[in-house]
């Protein structure tokens, strides 16, 4: 299997403190990974780091990229946790779909026709294809964010990383958020981060734990023993009749 | 005797001025309004006054030092709060005052009356010099040409620092770039509108604009317009009165915006209402 991104001996922090130690991860073509892990573990501090907003104090963040798309931003697609965005700022559904094709190498790049076009599908395909034309002000917290899951995915990544992707949505959006990221690892590896233990399990394939370090549990199985094992403690929230600590009846799902 | 104005020179370059402001105003205030950086604007206005009182005391032309006092002001705004961990608006603070500090220090020792200093303050349309026409000129360009190629990394960077980084766009670039371009737009409008009010004609018409569309591209048009219109009226009220252009400018883009404003409201009210009606 292909490897995609990378992270050899990763300590990352902001200023003097030191939150992530000796991160090794390695992410391949087709992987779902679930990010799980207490407040404050640092798990949106991992992500920027692999999308490279944040630099290491130390080790290396090494990339693989494929043919043409040697551009990190079309090599990782990324729907962060909190949107900072102005909701006033005066710009359409379409144009911010249309940022996620954005170009480090030509800061002079316009838009084609064609991507107006794959903009307009890939809405459609979302079922919000009647807020193209909308104001990002006026849109729902949940709308804005299948706008921001559209601008992570119009580049073709080859690998998705959802930052709480849950936050501001529906139950019914929820469902279908999963099986879209079902579908679309056909495609894409993906990685989420989610405090919904019990949900996540259901759709991932390998388990990452950030507590101030990571630990990779190759397996969508968890039990309580375990996560205290990797120093994570979070309790598994059972969704119907799952059984409260351990959640081997999803095994037969993948 | 309307158009008999324009055999006079005077009027003649003021009228350029009038036009060349609006584009300029027009792009660079839609950006400014946009990213919601008035308050910096604020600052990079009032710290050119620093320049203005050295051009006098060493007697060279005051808008050139005002340019390289807002142009510092800018870049230093910009990198203080990004690289460290001053609070921007402090930032924007000290050095707002620390350009009229300097100002207020040059004038004051300037021997003699400093002639036109009301002008600086309070803009001066009639008496735009060819010097700053043609600077004016060359920003248009400039400014017209950066947003023409590369409209979609400045929007992209506008919207949405974060995200543009990801995707690699060149951000900081871009962001001291446009910084750059608004200190010299406000520098070069300070000749028709005055230090104390030249940031109205950033902001009124893109709010104006704003009133009725929420597209970036539109806003820039529909500024452009109203800052022309602004410009032109302000223009003639100045000179049949004899008040500052600056003034005349601001009074009536307010009464532009109360009026766009009203339209609006009844517009929104009545369609409310046959909205209701046709599902009753
Ligand atoms: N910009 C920052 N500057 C300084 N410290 C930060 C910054 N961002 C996060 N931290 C600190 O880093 C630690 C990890 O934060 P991070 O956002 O990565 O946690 P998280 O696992 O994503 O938590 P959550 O589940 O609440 O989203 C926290 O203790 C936080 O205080
Ligand atoms: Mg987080």
């Amino acid at each position: 299997m292909k490897k995609i991104v990378e992270l050899k001996n990763v300590v990352a922090g902001y200023e003097d403190e030191v939150i992530l130690k000796n991160v090794n991860l390695a992410v391949f073509q087709n992987d779902f990974i679930g990010v799980i892990g207490p407040n404050g573990g640092g798990k949106t501090t991992l992500v920027k780091v692999m999308i490279g907003l944040l630099k290491p104090v130390s080790g290396e963040v090494v990339y693989y990229p494929t043919g043409d798309d040697n551009v990190s931003g079309r090599l990782i697609g990324y729907l962060p946790q909190i949107n900072k965005t102005d909701n006033k700022f005066p710009i359409s559904v379409k144009d911010v779909v249309l940022s996620g094709l954005a170009d480090r190498k030509n800061i002079f790049r316009r838009t084609s026709k064609a991507e107006h076009h794959k903009v307009s599908e890939l809405l459609e395909d979302s079922g919000i294809a009647h807020l193209e034309k909308k104001n990002i002000g006026e849109l729902s917290g949940g709308q804005l964010q299948r706008v921001f899951l559209c601008r992570a995915i119009i580049a073709d990544p080859k690998l998705l990383i959802l930052d709480e992707p849950n936050t501001y949505v529906d139950n019914q959006f929820e469902s279908e958020l999963y099986q879209a990221l079902k579908e679309l690892n056909k495609k894409m590896a993906i990685m989420i981060i989610s405090h919904d233990v019990g949900t996540i399990t259901y759709f991932v394939k390998t388990i990452a734990c950030v507590n101030r370090g990571l630990h990779y549990h190759a397996s969508n199985i968890i039990s309580q023993e375990q996560l205290a094992a990797y120093n994570c403690p979070i309790q598994i929230i059972a969704h119907g009749d799952i059984p409260h600590t351990i959640l081997k009846e999803h095994n037969h799902k993948h | 005797m309307f158009f008999e104005l324009f055999e006079y020179s005077f009027f003649v370059n003021a009228s350029l001025a009038a036009i060349l402001t609006a584009i300029t105003c027009g792009i660079a205030g839609t950006y400014i309004v946009a990213r919601r950086i008035v308050f910096i604007s604020g600052g990079i206005t009032h710290a050119s006054f620093g320049g203005i009182g050295i051009g006098y005391f060493f007697g060279f032309n005051p808008i050139v030092g005002a340019m390289i006092f807002s142009i510092l002001t800018a870049l230093g705004i910009e990198y203080m709060s990004k690289k460290t961990d001053v609070r921007e608006d402090s930032v924007i603070a000290m050095l707002w005052s620390l350009g009229m500090a300097v100002g207020v220090i040059f004038i004051f020792i300037t021997p003699g009356y400093s002639a036109n200093l009301m002008s600086f303050l309070f803009g001066n349309i009639l008496t735009v010099s060819t010097a700053n026409l043609y600077m004016l000129f060359v920003l248009t360009i400039v400014i017209v040409i950066v947003f023409l190629t590369m409209f979609r990394s400045i929007l992209y960077v506008a919207f949405d620092e974060q995200f543009a980084r990801t995707v690699g766009l060149p951000v900081t670039f871009v962001n001291y770039l446009m910084i750059t371009l608004v200190a010299v737009t406000i520098v070069l409008s300070i000749r028709i509108a005055g230090i104390i009010l030249v940031l109205s004609l950033l902001t009124i018409p893109q709010t104006i604009a704003n009133i009725f569309t929420k597209d970036f591209k539109s806003i820039i048009f529909l500024s452009i317009v109203t800052a022309l219109t602004g410009s032109f009226a302000g223009l003639f009220l100045s000179y049949y009165f004899n008040i500052p252009s600056g003034a005349t400018i601001i009074f009536f883009l307010i009464v532009l915006f109360i009026l766009a404003r009203s339209f609006k409201t009844i517009q929104t009210t009545l369609r409310l209402k046959s909205q209701i009606n046709r599902k009753a």
